[in-house]
């Protein structure tokens, strides 16, 4: 099943899942609350869930397969800003086979399969949770409810403090960044972008290595 | 969750949390932490670690999840209900008895 985390609910996400044509349930999270919930902090997110609900593997990178290479034919096509951020992202390290190899492996041996964690490892891969990155999905929450009462200008200023409390979530800024443009580039209304992030970062350290 | 007062609970707590107000305090399964009467949700905040920003401007409050330790309590899935495409409500808790791998992605 997929969830999207979007602020704009079905106007966003609903075209998007009907080009798909998806059979599995798809649901969408206009409030980020698997961002709470789950500690999602990034996209895409996968979650493993056994048959009596209990997660046995908590948010991590989840690539279904390796992305094509754009052509430079496709990238002289595109605005340069987007151009750019497909040629940066051909640099992330993503682990598509390896992730796959592992679900399959679940799915056949289920709770014999050694990448299915324990309860206890669960929790403690979920990560911690201090009083910053409460007050982060506090001011993310804020922002979110006066964007879609039509305060964007308000909602910039909270969404600004999230990022601030809690950088390294990238959900929270790509989601602000992508409602003053679409595309993410460089605005007046926020100090950075995905493209100079991810470069000041580095790329290969975009998303953490998948522990498996 | 935002709150536009902070003399009562916020309506969806327990949904949010799995906290709920009770007469002895606020509580999750079967542990309850005492709360000065009457509620102010400041006071719950405090107790519970979680954080309370506000908003002067626009009147409001938004509370966070609860911090100190880890984001995961419990490795048991949370009651979610999310809507799909059409706005229809689908239960995660309707999937037990199947494995799921649950993709988290976006449009932006």
């Amino acid at each position: 099943m997929t969830v999207a985390l979007d602020t704009g609910g079905a106007e966003a996400a609903g075209p998007w899942i009907d080009r798909a044509k998806a059979t599995h349930p798809s649901l969408i999270d206009s409030a980020h609350v698997l961002d709470e919930l789950l500690g999602v902090v990034n996209v895409p997110s996968g979650v493993w869930i056994d048959e009596h609900g209990t997660i046995v593997r908590p948010p991590e990178p989840a690539f279904p397969w390796r992305p094509r290479q754009p052509s430079e034919e496709l990238l002289a096509q595109l605005p340069p800003i987007a151009a750019e951020q497909l040629r940066e992202a051909q640099k992330i390290k993503i682990e598509p086979e390896r992730y796959l190899d592992a679900l399959h492996d679940w799915v056949k041996h289920g709770a014999g399969s050694r990448y299915a964690l324990s309860p206890d490892e669960v929790i403690i891969r979920s990560g911690g949770r201090d009083i910053r990155d409460s007050q982060a999905a506090a001011s993310f929450e804020l922002a979110q409810h006066l964007q879609r009462s039509g305060d964007p200008g308000d909602a910039a200023r909270w969404f600004k403090e999230a990022h601030r409390l809690q950088p390294d979530n990238w959900t929270y800024k790509r989601q602000a960044w992508s409602l003053a443009d679409p595309l993410q580039g460089p605005t007046d209304t926020y100090e950075s972008d995905w493209l100079t992030e991810v470069r000041k970062l580095g790329p290969e350290n975009y998303y953490p290595p998948v522990r498996l | 969750m935002i709150v536009d007062r902070l003399d009562q609970p916020p309506a969806d707590l327990e949904q949010r949390t799995g906290w709920s107000v009770k007469p002895e305090g606020a509580c999750r399964g079967e542990v309850c932490v005492p709360l000065p009467a009457p509620f102010d949700t400041a006071e719950l905040a405090t107790r519970l670690r979680m954080a309370l920003v506000h908003d002067e401007q626009h009147g409001l409050w938004a509370l966070g999840p609860e911090s100190g330790g880890h984001t995961l309590t419990s490795a048991e899935l949370p009651e979610i209900v999310l809507p799909d495409r059409n706005g229809r409500d689908f239960e995660l808790r309707s999937l037990r008895g199947t494995k799921v791998i649950m993709v988290a992605w976006a449009s932006w």
